[in-house]
Parts: structure tokens; C-alpha cells; sequence
């Protein structure tokens, strides 16, 4: 039973990042294109934890974490960078 | 090995999970402005995320026997980061002059938010539009 | 005592989380963790600025908790709004008379809005009176939205830093 609910979150996560890929595309100003990232940081941080349950293997979570922290400090950055045309004040 | 009740209780999880990311990312795509649209993920991601990481964590345990709490790190690194994101995109937009849908109520407080200062009109006095 | 441990909670946090991220309880990791703790915030001293103490912490976790629970009510609510359709959405923009006057309990507050319902906090006026906040939908009175902030959350962080 579990199994088939993986396969069917990871569609439904997969279709959420194809959606989140159209809004970036779209996407009329720079922030809606910062936002859509961001999101994707956290999408692409389910479908890892998704399949680290399937395969049983800790090893997903590091990665899931390193994600976590980079969508962080990269979403911040474009958007400081979009606010004061530097990163560094 | 697990029972039935408590696998049932995970696939559950797991598929409740799965949903509000895909609400999440389906508001991203279907509001029609940018405040609007920053509502959606903030919120429904961080519980969507919440939700898989803790049916992961009830799974390791139930699997191994061994209480696997990186999960909870995750989240909670989320819970605090999530906020931030979203009050620094709030600022970018504002200081953009991002365009907002026409039956916004008081649109013109953004003007003085982009300054920083104090409303016109503040909240406690009623205004008839 | 003081110089060894300017910051006696950073420096238990900084084990634990060194602990999390290892997830071991070997002696080995715990020596590791506490030296970390031990350094980080000595060094960290001089980067630091002065905040308001968190007098009543026990106050924290009912805190917590009802937070939570207003996530997941936001959660639904905003999954009906954004299934449902656009026009019936009323955004709008509030400005929020703030009581709180340290940076602290500000961010904290601030943090708790853009978690709960359907609220989004955007921008902190420069003399720290207002705090604007962007609602997905705008009740009838904008005052019942005020009061709901100001009695469920700025009530109970103003009780937590006792200010």
C-alpha cells in the first residue's frame, strides 16, 4: 500500500515542479520568477525524501538538507540582489 | 513489521503531504497576482513538507527501529526560513512597484510601505470605498 | 562563568543541533558538539546585538502549539480559496499598529503572521509602529482581522518577553 502511495506522490510532486517550471517561464517580474525557485527548492526536497523512503537509504537526508540550506541563501541573495542591485551592502 | 492501521496511517500522511505541495505549486500557477500568489507556497509547502517528513520519520522507525530525527531539522529549518523568504520577496515587489489586481483593497498603503512609513489612513478609523 | 559561556542557550542548541545532524549519541560526537558550542559563541561575542530576554520560556510551547494548529486551519482554508474561484478572493493590504517596540519579538510575530492564516507580513515601518500585512481575504472590518492578531499572538509574545 505504501509503495503505491510513493509512486503517487512522486507523480504529484512531479507535476507540481512542471507547474512551478511553467510560472518561472511566465512569469511576468522577477520576484514571481524568485518565488517559483523557491518553490522548486522545496518541491525537489519532497520528491528526494520520497525516494529515500522508497530505495530505505539515509543517505537522501543530507542531501534533502544541503537543498534546504542552499534554497535558503540562493532565494535570499536574488532577491537582496533585485532589491539593491548588490548582495554585499 | 507493520500493522495495517499503522501503515495506513502513513500512506495517509504521505498522500495528505503530496496534495497541499501540489495545492502549493497549483496556486503559484493560478492566482492572479504576485501578493496573492506568495500566500500559496509559504504555507501550503511548509505543511505539505511538514507532513512527508514526518511519515518518513514514523517509516524509519517502523522499518529499522531506530529513531531518525534529521527530519525534524528540516522542518524546523523550514519553519524558520520560510518567513524570511517571503518578507524579503514582499519588499522586492513593493520596492518594484509589482502590479496588483484592481479590487485590492487600500493599494495606496503600498506606497507608504515602500517608504516606511506610517499609513495615511490607518487601520482604526473605518473608510467607506 | 560569563566569559567562558557568554550564551549558555547557543551553546546548548549548538550541541544538540550538532547531534541532529550526525544523529549519533556516540561520547566521541558529544565531546565534538560541546567544544563546538563552547567556541562558536565566544567568538560569535562580539558580533552579537543586545536583545530582550525570553522571561516566561514555559510560555512558549502553548505558544507553539496553538500556532500550529492555526497553520494547518490556514492550510485549508487557503487550499478552498485557491481551488476555488478567483473572483470570490478579496487581497487587500492592513497596516498593523504595533505594541512591540524590540526586534525580537517583532520577528517573531512577524514570522507567526506569514505562517497563519492567510496573512502575509510585508513591510516594518521605520519607527516601528506599524507593521504592513498583506490578507489573501479581506474580512468585512478590518478590525476583527486587528484584534484577532493582537489578542491570539502579540498578547501572548508580549506575556513570553514580558514586556
Amino acid at each position: 500500500m505504501l509503495d503505491y502511495a510513493i509512486l503517487f506522490v512522486s507523480g504529484v510532486l512531479g507535476i507540481a515542479l512542471v507547474m512551478n517550471l511553467a510560472r518561472l517561464l511566465m512569469g511576468p517580474n522577477a520576484p514571481d520568477r524568485i518565488l517559483a525557485l523557491d518553490t522548486m527548492c522545496i518541491n525537489s526536497i519532497a520528491l528526494i525524501l520520497v525516494y529515500g523512503m522508497h530505495s530505505g537509504s539515509p543517505l537522501y537526508f543530507e542531501a534533502a538538507l544541503l537543498i534546504a540550506m542552499l534554497g535558503f541563501v540562493s532565494s535570499v541573495a536574488f532577491a537582496k540582489y533585485r532589491l539593491r542591485g548588490d548582495i554585499i551592502e | 513489521m507493520m500493522s495495517v492501521e499503522f501503515e495506513l496511517a502513513i500512506t495517509l500522511l504521505l498522500v495528505i503531504g503530496g496534495i497541499f505541495i501540489f495545492i502549493g505549486s497549483f496556486g503559484l500557477l493560478r492566482l492572479p497576482d504576485f501578493y496573492t500568489r506568495l500566500h500559496a507556497p509559504t504555507k501550503a509547502t511548509t505543511v505539505g513538507l511538514g507532513s512527508i517528513l514526518l511519515c518518513s520519520m514514523l517509516t524509519t522507525f517502523a522499518t529499522e527501529g531506530r529513531v531518525s530525527i534529521s527530519e525534524l531539522l528540516i522542518t524546523l529549518f523550514l519553519v524558520i526560513t520560510a518567513p524570511v523568504v517571503a518578507h524579503i520577496l514582499a519588499k522586492v515587489a513593493m520596492h518594484h512597484k509589482v502590479p496588483m489586481v484592481k479590487h485590492t483593497q487600500y493599494p495606496e498603503r503600498v506606497d507608504t510601505a515602500r517608504m516606511q512609513q506610517p499609513p495615511v489612513n490607518p487601520s482604526s478609523t473605518k473608510l467607506d470605498s | 562563568m560569563t566569559r567562558i559561556f557568554p550564551q549558555p542557550f547557543h551553546t546548548i542548541l549548538l550541541t544538540v543541533v550538532w547531534l541532529l545532524l550526525n544523529n549519533s549519541m556516540s561520547p566521541g560526537h558529544i565531546l565534538l558538539g560541546v567544544a563546538l558550542g563552547i567556541v562558536i559563541p565566544i567568538l560569535c561575542q562580539p558580533l552579537r546585538i543586545p536583545q530582550p530576554k525570553v522571561v516566561k520560556p514555559l510560555k512558549l510551547i502553548p505558544y507553539v502549539f496553538i500556532v500550529i494548529k492555526d497553520i494547518i486551519v490556514a492550510n485549508i482554508e487557503v487550499a478552498i480559496l485557491v481551488l476555488g474561484p478567483m473572483k470570490r478572493i478579496q487581497p487587500g493590504f492592513i497596516a498593523y499598529p504595533l505594541d512591540l517596540k524590540e526586534d525580537l519579538p517583532i520577528t517573531l510575530l512577524a514570522s507567526t503572521i506569514t505562517m497563519t492564516p492567510g496573512t502575509c507580513s510585508c513591510e516594518l515601518t521605520q519607527d516601528k509602529q506599524f507593521l504592513y500585512i498583506h490578507v489573501l481575504h479581506m474580512p468585512a472590518n478590518e478590525q476583527q482581522l486587528i484584534d484577532y492578531i493582537k489578542v491570539h499572538y502579540e498578547g501572548r509574545v508580549r506575556e513570553i518577553f514580558g514586556c
